[in-house]
């Protein structure tokens, strides 16, 4: 088994109007970004996972995102990267 | 007869749920701390109260969903028991999936605590019985995530089978956008489950409960749980 540093973003679905991504855009485009369109905000979350493979570690990781991390009726999860954490090298 | 109300950490309305149902409805209460496995015997109405349980980490609710009492919650649903979530109380038990939807940051993105009117939309339920359809209640509310979301079917569904029991309107009880505080799809306040047994919403009754206080409109809803749970034949919904 090894350990894997795993990402997940959760975003609303894009069905769902994100109030706070188009204030930001706005804000964006106020500021001299106006080339910055369809601005979504949602959540990072980053964890050690202890796995036999990179894809277990992702396919757990999913699980989590449907049993807590994500709610389905508003949000949509994807992980994002799975690298394999360095051994600390002792002495 | 009795009611219960869950403490989760963070929970900051328990009191004034205990209080309402103690002092100003007269019946007996007892609190549930959330590490509890079991509700107390001969409970009639379970109250999942206000507040920030688990610091509303991750999402309102998500994490009070895995408590421990929540699977004697689910029991106690299946069974037919009075459930009534207010704010945070409502938020976790659409994340438990008692309720239908989720929740969203209110559309002007800022935290709300004001007094609001809802409509109530069908008097034949435990929680509206002794109440008119379309009586218009003043009732607080103070949330940040208090956007009602369910998709367009899901929707079609809760206004097909009678769910909504309670809609933000103004003061004349016309259901308009300007009087929509949060976004809420089709001006929903709260809502119920097919069965009728279980209810969610956000505005706080409990905070509306003492004429000393200016306004008693919330006991209205008590006093209803009462009614229904003293009927000689306490009837269900149908839907």
């Amino acid at each position: 088994m090894s350990s894997f540093r795993v990402a997940a973003v959760v975003t609303l679905r894009r069905s769902i109007a994100d109030v706070q991504g188009t204030t930001v855009e706005q804000a964006l485009h106020i500021i001299g970004f106006p080339r910055i369109e369809h601005v979504r905000i949602g959540k990072y979350i980053e964890m050690n996972v202890v796995a036999a493979s990179a894809e277990e570690a992702r396919a757990y990781v999913e699980e989590a995102c449907r049993r807590l991390l994500a709610n389905p009726v508003i949000e949509d999860y994807r992980v994002t990267e799975v690298e394999p954490v360095a051994e600390l090298q002792v002495g | 007869m009795k009611f219960g109300v869950i403490v989760f950490p963070g929970s900051n309305c328990d009191w004034d749920a205990y209080w309402a149902v103690r002092s100003a409805l007269g019946e007996d209460v007892a609190f549930v701390w959330h590490k509890e496995e079991t509700l107390p015997a001969d409970l009639d109405c379970l109250i999942l109260p206000g507040g920030f349980s688990y610091g509303d980490y991750l999402r309102s609710g998500a994490i009070a969903r895995f408590s421990p009492i929540m699977n004697a919650v689910i029991r106690f649903a299946r069974a037919g028991g009075l459930i009534m979530g207010i704010c945070n109380g409502f938020q976790i038990l659409c994340e438990i999936g008692l309720l239908p939807g989720a929740f969203l940051r209110n559309r002007c993105l800022r935290f709300l605590c004001c007094t609001v009117f809802v409509r109530v939309e069908r008097s034949d339920t435990p929680f509206t019985n002794t109440l008119r359809s379309g009586a218009v209640l003043r009732i607080p509310i103070a949330h940040g995530e208090g956007n009602y979301y369910v998709p367009p079917d899901m929707l079609r569904g809760l206004e097909q089978h009678g769910q909504v029991l309670f809609r933000y309107c103004d003061a004349q009880g016309r259901v308009t956008e300007s009087a929509n505080p949060n976004g809420s799809v089709a001006n929903i306040a709260g809502v119920v489950n097919r069965e009728g047994n279980v209810l969610g919403l956000m505005p706080h009754p409990e905070r509306a409960c003492d004429p000393l206080l200016g306004n008693a409109d919330g006991l209205s809803i008590f006093q209803a749980i009462r009614h229904f749970c003293s009927a000689e034949r306490p009837i269900l919904m149908v839907t």
